[in-house]
């Protein structure tokens, strides 16, 4: 087993002879919380695993609750901290280390996959109810009846987020409407803008920056020292503008920004902060190309917001499908207009 | 918040009351609040807020509930035009 898949628990881990289950801290050390900050950066998320199988809390007995996670080691981590001074089972499916919402949305958290742990880790021997709880984001790739025809353990979900797992636990295995809504706060989108931007540290990124700033010297002039500085910034300055525009400034700004197409709130910051970028550089590479970078800047943007779709819970497939089509003709277009005036800008006007 | 709004005129969601069996399934598994019980009968009271995961089809024993489920993800949609597959995130960690 690699390294990934062991699992490293603040805690030692002790598997005890009289309960087929071994014991895990409620605790988070800092290495824990360091790796849910690499996980938000995108440092490593698809090998951050615990082994799947039972652990437990406390000192659990046949009546004590068992609780359904995933083994992505930051959702096993938040539910295991949920967990402090509590007696409970937790039984972690292998998920392949994918998160429990998209673990469900994308056939790797399902019927078939409960139903197996529950039969292999014998859950049936170790407690005598039969009641699983799940969370509440695996109910996509999982029909609670079909587990229950299958295992005969009966599926409640519980609540959305693991820090109200103790609420939900103390008032009898109750959520309260609020408990099972997905929720998109500030905090919530500023937290996963980091997966958004990290983007920009994918070697593609970085290649085809560099390619840009570095042919920003080439033109009709041979090759100049001064043009590839001043235009390869302004070139820099478009695209990593156009990324944080996207990826940053526009989902911290959803609320309040005109239209429902992610891609057109996209359009908006990315175009205001183009026309910014071309009013400040025409006078040092000229209208054409400053145009051009500033278009560049618009059209990545709104492509990069597009994409945000798919780290935003408020998106549906169906809806996605109508602004990609409103909205990629626009971009192509435009995409294609900045780099035929770009280049051209490097053959006409003015010399370096 | 409704500023938080999505795009709703194209969501798929259909519920079938007449084979609900009541059983609520549907109001604990939708993560925005799109049903409510009404006369021991689920409604949609927020149909627009609706993403399309699929939980409440998938939890609905008696089958009252159809929506083209999917992840509303533009660069899995890409993606799929590109590979011609279904939409596929590929990612390994999302």
């Amino acid at each position: 087993m690699s390294e990934c898949c062991t699992p490293s628990l603040s805690a030692p881990a002790a598997i005890d002879a009289a309960v087929p289950a071994i014991r895990v801290s409620t605790e988070l050390s800092w290495s824990d919380r360091l790796g849910m900050l690499r996980m938000r950066l995108d440092l490593g998320r698809g090998s951050y695993r615990v082994a799947p199988g039972l652990y437990r809390t406390g000192e659990p007995g046949p009546d004590s609750p068992v609780l359904v996670t995933a083994n992505y080691r930051y959702s096993f981590d938040l539910v295991r901290a949920s967990l402090a001074g509590l007696d409970a089972w937790l039984l972690v499916l292998d998920t392949a280390g994918i998160n429990v919402w998209c673990a469900a949305g994308k056939d790797k958290l399902t019927t078939t996959v409960v139903a197996d742990h529950v039969i292999r880790y014998r859950l049936a021997d170790v407690v005598t109810h039969r009641t699983l709880v799940l969370p509440q984001l695996a109910a996509p790739g999982v029909a609670a009846h079909d587990v229950r025809a299958f295992t005969g353990f009966r599926v409640i979900y519980g609540p959305v987020r693991a820090d109200d797992i103790p609420g939900y636990l103390a008032a009898g295995m109750k959520a309260t409407p609020e408990m099972r809504r997905v929720h998109f706060g500030l905090w919530d989108r500023f937290v996963v803008t980091g997966v958004e931007l990290a983007m920009i540290w994918r070697p593609a990124t970085l290649l085809a920056l560099a390619a840009l700033v570095a042919t920003s010297g080439l033109g009709a002039w041979g090759f100049s020292q001064s043009a590839l500085l001043v235009r390869g910034s302004v070139a820099l300055f478009s695209l990593l503008g156009g990324l944080v525009a996207g990826a940053f400034v526009m989902p911290l700004l959803l609320p309040w920004l005109p239209f429902r197409a992610f891609a057109a709130k996209g359009a908006i910051v990315g175009g205001a902060a183009g026309v910014a970028l071309t009013a400040f550089s025409s006078g040092e590479v000229g209208l054409l190309a400053a145009a051009s970078a500033g278009i560049a800047l618009g059209v990545v943007s709104s492509y990069v917001a597009m994409n945000f779709t798919g780290s935003s819970p408020i998106a549906s497939p169906s809806g996605v499908m109508v602004e990609m089509r409103r909205s990629l003709p626009w971009q192509v277009g435009l995409g294609a207009l900045a780099v035929v005036g770009w280049i051209s800008s490097a053959f006409v006007g003015k010399g370096w | 918040m409704s500023g938080l709004g999505y795009i709703a005129e194209a969501v798929t969601l259909e519920l079938n009351a007449e084979a609900c069996t009541g059983c609520r399934m549907c109001t604990y598994v939708c993560p925005h609040g799109v049903f409510a019980m009404r006369d021991g009968v689920a409604h949609m009271v927020d149909r627009g807020s609706c993403i399309e995961c699929g939980a409440c089809e998938r939890n609905c024993a008696a089958g009252a509930i159809r929506v083209e489920a999917g992840v509303g993800c533009a660069a899995a949609i890409i993606n799929g035009w590109l590979r011609g597959t279904e939409p596929d995130c590929g990612c390994d960690s999302c």
